[in-house]
C-alpha cells in the first residue's frame, strides 16, 4: 500500500509536470493589440475615459491615501476612471505583482511612488511596451523605466522655505538658530543644510547666526535628547530647524513641556498629523512639507497628458493641470510640484496625513 | 481471508480509488484546476498567456525553497531563516559583481556554497546541540538578515548586464512561459525521488514519526537532517540569484518575509507541521493555488487587505482540512463492517 501510493504520488508528479509543460506550448505569445492608438485626437484636449491607476509605495499609509485622493479629483475632473491598487507592505516584489496586474488590465496611466528605483523598472518598461504611460511621483525609478517624474520640491525650494519660516518666527531681532538633522551622512539631509547656509548669508538674514548642527538620527527619543542637549549647550538659542519629520516632532515635543516654549521657535518638515498639538499650543508658528495632494493631482494630470498625446516627456513641453495652472517639463523629463507647502493654524485642520 | 478473491479486490480498487480522491494532495491540485477554470470565465485575462506567466514568474523562488522545506517540514523540523538566507545571498552576490566578479557562473557556484555554508550553521545548531530548530531559525532569521544589512547597508547594486536580467525571465521558445520553471521542474523531479522512492526518503518519514525509532532502525538522524538543513541553505540562495536576477537589484531587504508564504505552501500543501506526513505533490499544488488564487482576486480588484485574510484562512483551512479529511476517512473505514482487525495489522 505504502509503495503503492509512492508510485501514485511520483506518477502525479510526473503528470503534472507534464502538464505545466503543455499549457506552456498552447499559451503562445499573442501580444495583445495597443489598446490606446497613438493617433492624437486632435490638438489640446484632454482624452476622456483613461484608465488611471495609482499605485503608491504601499496602501493603508495616510500620506499616500492623501496623494491618492488627490489624483481622483483630477482623474475625475478629465472624466477618467480612477483606481488605487498597491501591496499592503513597501516591497519592490509586491510592487511588481501589481504593476503586472495593471499592464494585463490595459491601464493607460500607471501613477507609481517605487520601493525600488531599479527592481521595478523591468515591469515598468513591459507596461510601457503594452502601451501604458508611467509616471512616478514622491519616489523616482531609474529615469529610462518611466515618461515622466513629478517631484515635490528642490532641495534649494526646502532651504529657502526653511530659512524663512524660522527667520519669521524669530522676528527682526534675529539671534542663534540651530539645525537638528537626521542621521550625519544622509545626503538630501546634507544638500538642505548646504543649502541653508548659502541661504543664511544673504544679507536678509544677516542678524541669523547657525551656531549648531546635531544628529537625531530619525530617533524620536535621540531626536528628543539632542534637544535638550542643544538647549542647554546654548542658552541664547532663539530658533531651531529641524527638516526631518521624525525630528521636528521630538523636538516639538521637548519644547512643549519645557520652559523654552514659545521662547525658542521651532520650525521644519514635518507632517500635520504629528504636528497638531504643538501649532495648536503655539509650540511651533508654522512647518512646511510639500501638500501630497497638490503632487497626487498633477500626477494624475501630468500622466492624461501623456497618455492623451498632448505631451511626450522631452524637456520644455508644456501643459496645463487644472486648478494648479501650468506646468513645464524641465530636465530629465522631470516636473517641479513648486514650492513647499507652509502649514499653520490657519490651515492645518483641513489635512490629515 | 475466508472471502472470495473477486469481491476483496473489488474493495481493494474501491478503497484505492477512494484513498487517491479523499488524499489531500489531490484536493488541492483539484482547488488550482477549480480556482483556474473559475478565474478564466469571471475574470478578464486570467486566461491569457500573460497572466500564466506571471504567476510562474511570481512562483520560482518559492517553490525552489519549498522543495527542500517539505522534507525538512516531513523530518519534524522547520527552516524560518530562509528569507534571511535570500537576502544575504543577493547582496553577497551584488557586493561581489560591483568589486569586480564579473562570471556568472562564478557567482552561482559563491552564492550556492554560502548558502550552503549557512544551512550548515543551522544544522550544526539544531543537530550538534541538540537544540530546537524553531529557536535556531527565528534566530539566524535575524543574524543573516542582520548581515546582508553588514554587506550592502541600504545600497542597492542594480547596474547588472541586461543579458543576464533578461536571461532570467527569458520565456521558452514559442511560449510566454520563462524557462527557469524548468530548472524548478528538474529540481523537484529530484526532490520527488529521493523523498517518494528512495530509502533516504523513507527515512525522513521515518524520522518524522519517531525519531528514536528510526535512529534504533539504523538511519541516522542527526546527519540526515544535517544535509537537509545545507540543501535547505543552498536552494534559499539560489532562490536569491533568480531574484537578483529578476528584479536586476540586490538590497539586504529582499524576500523579507517570504518563509511565511514558503512554510504556508508546504502546510497548506498536506504536509504535517508534526512530520512525518505529506508529500511534494502537495506542497507544488499548493504553491500553484496560493499564486493562481492571489493573482486572480488582484486582477478583480480585491484589496490587499482582503488578499491577506483570504491566505490566512486558506492556512487555516489547510491545518484543519486534512484532519477533518482525515476523520472522515476513519468513519468511512469504520463503516466497512471487517475492515478494523485488518487495518489495524497494517
Amino acid at each position: 500500500m505504502r509503495a503503492g501510493t509512492g508510485r501514485v504520488r511520483l506518477v502525479a508528479i510526473t503528470a503534472l509536470a507534464a502538464l505545466a509543460l503543455a499549457t506552456a506550448a498552447c499559451a503562445d505569445d499573442s501580444t495583445d493589440g495597443t489598446s490606446a492608438s497613438p493617433a492624437a485626437s486632435g490638438g489640446g484636449s484632454m482624452k476622456n475615459g483613461l484608465k488611471i491607476a495609482f499605485l503608491p509605495k504601499q496602501v493603508n499609509n495616510p500620506y499616500f491615501t492623501t496623494s491618492d485622493n488627490g489624483g481622483k479629483t483630477a482623474v475625475e475632473e478629465i472624466k477618467g476612471t480612477y483606481s488605487e491598487t498597491g501591496p499592503s507592505e513597501a516591497s519592490p516584489s509586491a510592487q511588481v505583482s501589481y504593476i503586472n496586474t495593471l499592464s494585463q488590465q490595459n491601464t493607460d496611466v500607471i501613477v507609481v511612488s517605487a520601493n525600488d528605483k531599479d527592481a521595478i523598472c523591468g515591469a515598468l518598461n513591459e507596461a510601457r511596451q503594452g502601451g501604458a504611460k508611467v509616471v512616478t511621483f514622491d519616489s523616482d525609478t531609474n529615469p529610462t523605466c518611466r515618461d515622466l517624474f513629478i517631484n515635490q520640491a528642490t532641495a534649494e525650494g526646502i532651504a529657502k522655505n526653511q530659512v524663512k519660516l524660522i527667520s519669521d518666527a524669530v522676528g527682526p531681532d534675529g539671534g542663534e538658530i540651530a539645525i537638528l538633522s537626521a542621521t550625519a551622512n544622509a545626503t538630501n539631509q546634507n544638500t538642505w543644510i548646504e543649502m541653508m547656509k548659502t541661504e543664511l548669508a544673504k544679507p536678509e538674514y544677516a542678524k541669523l547666526k547657525l551656531v549648531d548642527t546635531v544628529y537625531g538620527d530619525d530617533q524620536d527619543q535621540k531626536s528628543f535628547t539632542e534637544t535638550q542637549a542643544l538647549l542647554a549647550k546654548h542658552p541664547n538659542l532663539k530658533g531651531i530647524i529641524s527638516p526631518t519629520t521624525v525630528g521636528v516632532a521630538a523636538a516639538a515635543r521637548y519644547l512643549s513641556g519645557s520652559s523654552y516654549k514659545g521662547k525658542v521657535q521651532l520650525t521644519g518638515l514635518g507632517t500635520p498629523n504629528q504636528m497638531r498639538a504643538f501649532v495648536k499650543d503655539g509650540t511651533v508658528k508654522a512647518f512646511a512639507l510639500w501638500n501630497p495632494a497638490d503632487l497626487g493631482y498633477l500626477a494624475a494630470y501630468a500622466g492624461g497628458a501623456l497618455a492623451s498625446g498632448l505631451i511626450t516627456g522631452k524637456e520644455g513641453d508644456k501643459f496645463t493641470a487644472g486648478k494648479l495652472g501650468e506646468f513645464t517639463v524641465g530636465k530629465d523629463a522631470t516636473v517641479l510640484l513648486g514650492d513647499p507647502f507652509t502649514f499653520n493654524a490657519s490651515n492645518i485642520d483641513q489635512f490629515n496625513f | 481471508m475466508s472471502e472470495a478473491p473477486r469481491p476483496s479486490r473489488m474493495r481493494a480498487q474501491g478503497a484505492r480509488v477512494r484513498g487517491v480522491l479523499g488524499s489531500w494532495d489531490v484536493i488541492v491540485l483539484l482547488a488550482v484546476v477549480a480556482v483556474a477554470v473559475v478565474g478564466s470565465l469571471s475574470i478578464d485575462g486570467v486566461s491569457s498567456p500573460r497572466f500564466w506567466r506571471f504567476v510562474t514568474l511570481e512562483a520560482v523562488p518559492i517553490l525552489l525553497i519549498a522543495l527542500p522545506m517539505t522534507l525538512v517540514v516531513i523530518t519534524g523540523e522547520i527552516d524560518l531563516s530562509v528569507a534571511s538566507v535570500l537576502g544575504l545571498s543577493c547582496t553577497v552576490l551584488g557586493k561581489l559583481w560591483a568589486s569586480g566578479v564579473t562570471s556568472l557562473p562564478l557567482l552561482i557556484a559563491a552564492c550556492l556554497v554560502l548558502g550552503g555554508l549557512l544551512g550548515a550553521v543551522n544544522g550544526l545548531f539544531i543537530t550538534g546541540f541538540g537544540l530546537p530548530s524553531l529557536a535556531v531559525t527565528i534566530g539566524t532569521l535575524a543574524m543573516y538578515r542582520g548581515l546582508a544589512y553588514v554587506v550592502l547597508g541600504d545600497k542597492a547594486v542594480a547596474d547588472y548586464p541586461a543579458s543576464w536580467t533578461t536571461s532570467a525571465i527569458k520565456p521558452i521558445h514559442g511560449t510566454t512561459i520563462p524557462w527557469v520553471i524548468l530548472v524548478v521542474a528538474a529540481l523537484a523531479i529530484v526532490f520527488g525521488v529521493v523523498l517518494h522512492a528512495t530509502p533516504v526518503g523513507r527515512g525522513l518519514y521515518a524520522i518524522g514519526n519517531n525519531a528514536e525509532a528510526a535512529r534504533f532502525a539504523g538511519i541516522s538522524v542527526r546527519l540526515t537532517k544535517f544535509w537537509l538543513f545545507v540543501a535547505t541553505g543552498a536552494m534559499s540562495a539560489l532562490a536569491g540569484v533568480f531574484w537578483t536576477l529578476r528584479f536586476a537589484s540586490a538590497r539586504a531587504d529582499n524576500g523579507t518575509g517570504i518563509e511565511l508564504a514558503v512554510v504556508a505552501a508546504v502546510l497548506l500543501g498536506g504536509v504535517s507541521i508534526f512530520g512525518g506526513r505529506g508529500g511534494l505533490l502537495g506542497v507544488l499544488a499548493a504553491v500553484a493555488l496560493l499564486g493562481v488564487l492571489r493573482n486572480a482576486l488582484q486582477l478583480a480588484d480585491v484589496p490587499a487587505n482582503t488578499l491577506t485574510i483570504i491566505t490566512g484562512s486558506l492556512l487555516i483551512a489547510s491545518v484543519v482540512g486534512p484532519n477533518v479529511a482525515g476523520r472522515l476517512r476513519e468513519r468511512l473505514r469504520r463503516r466497512r463492517p471487517i475492515a478494523p482487525t485488518l487495518s489495524h495489522t497494517t
